[in-house]
């Protein structure tokens, strides 16, 4: 026994002295001038610490297990042409670094940061401007993401890239950053269990963060904001949402959360606020809207065909202009103990439940499904007409997409 | 014509259904807030009320006042004073007297509500205006009927019919113009139609700031530039005020020229 303890003890002081490692200096008057000497120079397990001043030797190919570190954001200059870093080797730390100008390419793809079939790589606290992708995972596994910033031009969708592009990935943590102007904030390509958490996706030309073929994945505490649609997932399963905010995605084919042809997820504690479409969903089963905020959107909801078994339970429907649209058969779909800002039933028996069932289509949303500019006659006193009328005798909505046991009070969250 | 403004102002101020009117919206308003907590919520129902009583109320105003101070009209007309100045300022005086009762009666709860402190304080201000702008035309629209017609019944009958007209059945005709020509574009044709109707621009003009991200772009460009920016809002408030000054000139016009 004590003999397999000082082994234990002897590989730990190994394993220490290795990660130890020496330091080696870059910057003007150390003892290297440049960036690619230092690597060259280093071994595995060595830190490079890099101090102030504009690097012209893109791209930067690391190639060995060592931390690269800025010094007072030295900046690594494309100079239109060169990606920025290269990781190609696993246990690689990048940090503290502004990367620029990698400029914009319709042949390759050209990253800020581009990470190569490696793991346990660690990329945190870096600025990125106006690189064409910002950070490019491809095959990697078991990464870090951590507060970077990547603030790009948004030109077109053609060209421009995507601020975090994950292709083949597995076990990503991507958290704390900040990003703006890109196509899609954040991009998922097969890439699975991964996690996004606390991170800020504005003003980008299509979607705030999208996923595709990607499963068992999680995102928590972002907040979408101004993107051409908050967040898309498509043809992914197991994906769970929470505790996000989806804020101001307007526009012609804007949503907070577009879901098409995705299973078995969970959407819990978001908060959708004044986007065109809170939630649309088409061909997506099985998914569990609960405890979800719609605050003042165009649509709150809108359901296309083939959504079977969803259900909607617990949330605040408050100050939309339409809470529910759907279309096609709505049957085998749960609407329950939501709060709908606009129910105006009783609670007799005093229970926190109303007595009478809601039913959030009106016949204005049919009307306007139908023939959309008849939207200028919304709140017109012919309109409450009609919608009465259709409330008194329903013939047009459709009667199944009710909620039994709306809530007679806000949920306080 | 001032002296003239402020007489019908008076006579009208110490009538009992302003009293009347002005107390209606001063316990709608203040039941409103009351029952609800949420401002905005409290301003969409008071739009709804807004557009459904405002140019009714107007609309029988202008015409009963006109019939009911014709003989005083008759004797002023004997006197050495323009026609113009005595008929204007008698249309002026009702208008001024609606549109400030209702000011009083859904602005008292608003300001007591604590309003100027909140950021509704906007879509509040457009409510009023909205109100008070549909007070002018309505009432000029009411003045200028019982002026055409001498026949009282004819008078009344006319008004409800022109309210009727503009609050439902403009709607109405103009939704199923919509859907029936639903395969064409017609998001420019539908702006161009609000325009014939002053209670769909006023209601335009408050929707502007209320459901906007409903508005925002659902249907084509034109919608997003035209309700999506300032220019819309500018153009439904010109719109308006040339509503209100069309009918004020016919007024002005027939009555240079009626024989009394």
């Amino acid at each position: 026994m004590p003999r397999i303890l000082h082994l234990i003890l002897y590989f730990l002081l190994l394993s220490t002295c290795l990660s130890a490692g020496n330091i080696l200096h870059v910057g003007a008057g150390k003892p290297f001038t440049s960036i690619h000497r230092a690597i060259a120079a280093a071994k595995s397990g060595d830190q490079i610490i890099v101090y102030p001043g504009v690097y012209t030797e893109c791209p930067i190919l690391v190639n060995k297990p060592i931390t690269l570190s800025g010094y007072g954001l030295p900046v690594l200059d494309g100079m239109g042409e060169k990606e920025g870093i290269i990781i190609d080797a696993d246990s690689v730390t990048v940090e503290g670094f502004e990367i620029r100008n990698t400029g914009y390419s319709y042949i390759e793809d050209r990253a800020g940061i581009r990470v190569k079939k490696t793991k346990y790589f660690n990329i945190q606290n870096n600025r990125l401007i106006l690189t064409f992708f910002g950070i490019y995972l491809e095959h990697a596994k078991s990464g870090i993401v951590r507060n970077n910033a990547i603030l790009g031009k948004p030109l077109g969708e053609a060209n421009s890239g995507n601020g975090i592009h994950l292709w083949y990935c597995a076990d990503i943590d991507i958290d704390g950053n900040l990003i703006k102007g890109h196509r899609d904030g954040i991009y998922f390509e097969f890439a699975t269990k991964s996690r996004i958490r606390n991170n800020v996706s504005e003003n980008n030309l299509r979607y705030g963060l999208h996923f595709m073929f990607s499963n068992d994945d999680i995102y928590t505490r972002n907040t979408f904001r101004d993107n051409g649609a908050g967040v898309a997932v498509m043809f992914s399963r197991r994906i769970h949402m929470m505790n996000n905010l989806f804020h101001l995605n307007w526009g012609q084919a804007s949503y907070g959360l577009l879901l098409k042809e995705i299973y078995d997820a969970e959407i819990r504690n978001n908060v959708f606020q004044k986007n065109t479409i809170g939630i649309f969903t088409e061909g997506s089963n099985r998914i569990n809207y609960t405890d979800n905020d719609f605050l003042n959107n165009g649509w709150a909801v809108k359901v296309a065909g083939g959504c079977d078994k969803n259900n909607f339970i617990g949330n605040n429907f408050i100050g939309n202009s339409f809470d529910f649209a759907a279309v096609g058969n709505m049957h085998s779909n749960q609407i329950e103990k939501n709060f709908w800002g606009d129910y105006s039933g009783y609670d007799l028996d005093r229970n926190g439940i109303g007595d009478v069932p809601y039913r959030p289509i009106k016949l204005f949303n049919y009307v306007v499904d139908q023939t959309p500019e008849t939207i200028i006659l919304m709140r017109s006193l012919l309109v409450e007409i009609l919608n009465f009328s259709e409330k008194v005798s329903p013939v047009l909505t459709p009667a199944e997409v009710s909620d039994a046991a709306p809530f007679m009070h806000r949920y306080s969250r | 014509m001032l002296r003239i403004i402020r007489y019908s102002f008076a006579d009208l101020i110490r009538s009992r259904w302003l009293y009347f009117y002005t107390g209606f919206y001063l316990v709608l308003t203040g039941a409103l807030f009351f029952i609800s907590a949420d401002l905005s919520k409290v301003i969409v129902s008071l739009m709804n009320a807004i557009l459904f009583i405002v140019p009714l109320v107007a609309l029988l105003f202008g015409v009963m006042v006109q019939y009911n101070t014709r003989e005083f009209t008759e004797l002023l007309l004997a006197q050495p004073i323009p026609r113009r100045s005595i008929f204007l300022g008698q249309y002026l005086g009702i208008a001024s007297a609606l549109a400030i009762s209702f000011l009083l009666g859904a602005g008292i709860p608003f300001v007591i509500s604590g309003i100027f402190i909140s950021s509704e304080i906007w879509n509040f201000s457009i409510l009023l205006l909205s109100g008070v702008l549909l007070s002018y035309i309505f009432s000029a629209l009411g003045y200028l009927l019982a002026l055409i017609n001498d026949n009282r019944i004819r008078g009344f009958g006319l008004a409800i019919v022109v309210w009727l007209a503009l609050a439902v059945i403009y709607d109405g005709l103009f939704l199923l113009g919509l859907a029936w020509f639903s395969d064409y574009p017609l998001e420019n044709a539908a702006i161009f139609i609000t325009i014939f109707n002053p209670i769909d621009l006023a209601r335009i003009l408050i929707l502007l700031k209320l459901d906007v991200s409903a508005l925002m772009g659902y249907t084509g460009a034109v919608f997003n530039q035209f309700l999506g920016t300032s220019l819309g809002m500018g153009l439904a408030l010109i719109v308006l005020v040339i509503w209100a000054v069309l009918p004020v000139s016919m007024i002005r016009f027939i009555s240079l020229r009626k024989d009394f």
